[in-house]
């Protein structure tokens, strides 16, 4: 039972790799790139499906596979025309099959009118064809009745006492299984049955196990010895079988080779004559090994039984010469396994974290050992020291390469966005057109994993609200067909994943009046372009009146917002009316390290990660001027960069700390935006190991994760986003406040 | 002594289920993954019977027994070819190719021993 449940895992993780290519390959179709065996691959995914299905019980499953089968075979074999329509409908019917796997695997119900309705659409693309007709659900429940099917086929035989006897008895007409019986069997093989490897005398005994037999061989047709030819069938076997098994258990025997010989059975009822059988099958069958043996002794050894034994001595007889090129065929296939994808292992995931996490503690390790041998004054170049620096070396290619197992590319989640697309599309009326670019851009599995939602409702939202409906568009001077836009790429050691559409831009003057009727704004605040783009990721900004069935569920731009950071990741959006939209996300190779520079704020250890990191730098009193009542601002190169004091902030002291006396860290935001982080000193910069607070503790505001340093202290990594925010609305806080006490 | 009996089918479910019900019957089993891989696997060892799929990628259950049945080395081998189809078609065309018999999927383990059985002592 534990067996069949593991294959039954393994029969979903296949399915997942299967529709996957199935989809891989319809859309290769619709793109007009697919050929033949784009056609094929697709119909072995589903004839894949429908078999392990069809193991498991999975009837519903088995069924919609079939007839998705049929039709598809219709495709391939050119009977059904490829036609932009068809290729819709088979991508249709490909979420319906991916659906019922899911349920199959997850439990739930299936929308059965969904199913029934596809069903039918397909039968009927099927049946469209001129030439002779697919048979569409009807055969399906012929041929995949687990019943028929096995009684059908497999072929049984031996056991008068098997359970699956039974369900033959009811198969075939009572009164032949009433009693016992006496069969007259004439069997001659013709020379096909040898060369297909079955043998006779197998046949034979299979026969024998059935009741009392007796067996008589006929050689009359046997030529004189000169004349035998080595692969030549010459033998007639008259049987006289006595058995309580019917006339069909005897035939099933036969059934591999009834082509293959002339066979007659002729059936008696036993009655009256009771004939004692004069010969045992064993002595039988041992006269018939005598007869033979008495022929091997002349030149053709095996003329009675010619497949099983020449074989092997020609082989051994094979000239000197040939062996090389025999040896030379055999290294040509070993040379092409060892391209073949299959040279990958399958893994269990929390074995590979394990891995992950012990390598993280490796890092810290070797860290900390370092920070020893430096604070005992260890000579830097001494063996010790070294040593050490080639540990560290081994320990980053160590952790890189394990990184490298995670990596997985975003193909498989691109390629669930088309299917997001078409149902959208579908539901909108709209005619889109979802070009991706990148798909092997790699990314840490659980990124991947998590990206699925947020990609997903911005997807919806590009379609939803991005794209103007079709007459829109022409009159735009636009293509009817709008196009979203997916694109990965690996910049600055992080993937940047972009989604846009050729829409009509953010609607800022909406977006602004919406935001301020939620009271997210002031009306009469003063926003950029930028900033009234991003009030779309403000909490509250999308609510019941704004969400259509589509891009609705409840989930705003600020849910996406907060799990790509969640992840480490940034978005931002740019637009340009008349001319869509973008979102950018930028998120982090792994969730596992950072590299990052650790800084004192009033007498914490904190991190800040290196990738927001633009420069750093010791401000002058000429350059730090005063803005409002609390903001300050540093001039850097002409322009002013406001000044945020990380330890105010944070709440880690009152008073702000004078610039002069620390560092100014810029940062540069998720929009672009820069900004000048107030630290109190630098430390150094170290790749740290990053230990979620959120699952070991809670949300701290302005913290993104944890961290152990080598010397053993846990210190913080923080969220550059949040603080630079944090500071921002500290500071609209105090302006509003001075505002409405002015009035 | 225990028959070992060569798998080929690309669909991992499959190989995992007959590696199943053909070790639970006390045979060894020995896997490839299509027809290409078949005939490299057959290159190492000589299987009492083989057991193959129809549709697989590279080279199909067709070409496959057309290759073994070809060889010298390995033309008496027993081939059993998977089917879901039991329509008389495909296992015409098996047989015309040089197949001893056929196992309807999906198949009973006890059905399947069986018909190893029946094709090789």
């Amino acid at each position: 039972m534990d067996t069949m449940a593991a294959i039954k895992q393994t029969f979903f993780q296949e399915c997942e790799e299967q529709l996957t290519e199935m989809e891989e390959g319809l859309l290769m179709i619709e793109r007009e790139e697919g050929d033949l065996e784009t056609i094929n691959a697709v119909f072995r995914a589903v004839h894949s499906i429908k078999g392990g299905a069809g193991a498991f019980g999975l009837d519903d499953l088995v069924r919609f596979a079939h007839t998705f089968e049929t039709t598809l075979d219709g495709m391939r074999s050119g009977k059904l025309e490829i036609t932009p329509q068809v290729v819709k409908l088979m991508l249709r019917s490909a979420d319906v099959l991916s659906d019922l796997v899911r349920i199959s695997r997850d439990g739930g119900e299936m929308d059965a009118t969904r199913v029934a309705q596809m069903t039918e659409e397909l039968s009927k693309a099927g049946g469209m064809a001129p030439a002779p007709a697919v048979q569409p659900a009807p055969a399906a429940d012929f041929s995949f009745e687990p019943v028929a099917a096995g009684g059908d086929g497999a072929g049984v035989d031996e056991f008068g006492f098997a359970p699956v006897q039974i369900s033959f008895d009811t198969l075939i007409s009572e009164d032949v299984a009433a009693g016992a019986h006496r069969f007259e069997i004439s069997f001659t093989p013709r020379p096909e049955l040898y060369s297909k490897a079955n043998d006779a005398l197998r046949l034979l005994r299979e026969l024998g196990r059935l009741g009392d037999m007796e067996v008589a061989c006929d050689v009359a047709a046997l030529p004189p010895l000169d004349e035998i030819d080595p692969e030549g069938a010459y033998l007639t076997w008259k049987i006289d079988l006595s058995t309580d098994a019917d006339e069909k258990s005897v035939r099933e025997i036969f059934e591999f080779v009834e082509f293959d010989c002339d066979l007659s059975i002729d059936v008696n009822v036993i009655g009256m004559d009771e004939e004692s059988a004069s010969q045992t099958v064993e002595a039988i069958l041992a006269q018939v090994a005598a007869e033979e043996a008495a022929q091997s002794e002349a030149v053709l050894p095996l003329a009675v039984e010619p497949v099983s034994a020449p074989i092997e001595p020609a082989a051994a007889l094979e000239p000197a010469p040939k062996t090389p090129v025999a040896a030379n065929q055999q290294s040509q296939p070993a040379a092409q396994s060892a391209q073949q994808p299959g040279a990958t292992i399958r893994v269990d995931l929390d074995r590979v974290d394990r891995l992950i996490d012990l390598v993280g503690e490796l890092v810290i390790n070797q860290s900390m050992l370092a920070q020893r041998v430096t604070e005992a004054g260890i000579a830097r170049l001494s063996d010790v020291a070294v040593g050490l620096d080639d540990l560290e070396h081994l320990t980053r290619e160590i952790q890189d390469s394990v990184m490298a197992i995670r990596a997985q590319p975003v193909r498989p989640i691109f390629q669930r966005m088309s299917r997001v697309v078409r149902e959208v599309a579908d539901m909108t009326g709209k005619s889109v057109r979802l070009v991706t670019e990148g798909e092997n851009c790699e990314v840490d599995k659980t990124v991947i994993e998590r990206l699925a939602d947020p990609l997903t409702h911005m997807i919806r939202n590009a379609i939803d609200h991005g794209l103007e409906k079709p007459e829109d568009r022409v009159k735009a001077g636009k293509p009817e067909q709008g196009v979203v836009k997916m694109v990965a790429a690996h910049r600055s050691g992080r993937v940047v994943i972009e989604v846009s559409d050729d829409g009509a831009g953010i609607n800022r003057a909406k977006v602004r009046e919406i935001a301020v009727n939620k009271g997210i704004i002031e009306a009469d605040a003063p926003l950029t372009d930028a900033e009234i783009d991003d009030l779309i990721f403000a909490p509250g900004f999308s609510t019941a009146a704004t969400i259509s069935d589509v891009s609705g569920r409840g989930v705003g731009m600020d849910v996406v917002r907060r799990s790509i950071q969640a992840l480490g990741g940034r978005i931002t959006i740019s637009s340009r009316p008349g001319n869509g939209t973008t979102f950018s996300l930028s998120l982090p190779l792994t969730l596992a390290v950072l590299d990052g520079m650790v800084v004192t704020v009033a007498g914490q250890t904190l991190v800040v990660p290196l990738s927001a990191i633009v420069e750093t730098l010791q401000p002058k009193a000429a350059d730090v001027h005063g803005l409002g009542e609390k903001a300050r601002v540093i001039a850097i190169r002409g322009s002013f960069i406001p000044l945020v004091d990380v330890g105010s902030v944070l709440s880690y002291r009152d008073e702000e700390a004078d610039p002069l006396q620390g560092v100014a860290v810029m940062v540069e935001t998720e929009n672009q935006s820069q900004c000048a982080l107030m630290v109190d000193g630098i430390i150094g910069q170290q790749q740290v190991v990053i230990k979620s607070l959120e699952t070991n503790y809670g949300h701290v505001f302005g913290v993104a994760a944890a961290t152990i340093l080598g010397d053993g202290r846990v210190a913080v990594i923080l969220d550059v986003d949040a603080i630079v925010a944090g500071s921002r609305s500290d500071v609209a806080r105090a302006d509003a406040n001075r505002k409405r006490s002015a009035a | 002594m225990a028959k070992t009996i060569l798998t080929v089918d690309d669909s991992r479910t499959i190989r995992e289920m007959l590696k199943a019900a053909l070790t639970d019957a006390g045979m060894e089993v020995v896997q490839a993954e299509d027809g290409v891989h078949g005939l490299e696997v057959l290159e190492t060892c000589d299987p009492d019977v083989i057991i193959t799929d129809i549709n697989m990628p590279r080279m199909d259950g067709f070409g496959f027994i057309e290759a073994v049945r070809g060889s010298d080395r390995h033309r008496a081998i027993p081939i059993l070819v998977l089917t879901t189809e039991s329509v008389d078609d495909k296992k015409d065309r098996a047989r015309r190719a040089g197949a001893s018999g056929w196992i309807i999927k999906p198949f009973d383990p006890v059905k399947l021993v069986t018909a190893i059985n029946r094709v090789a002592a």
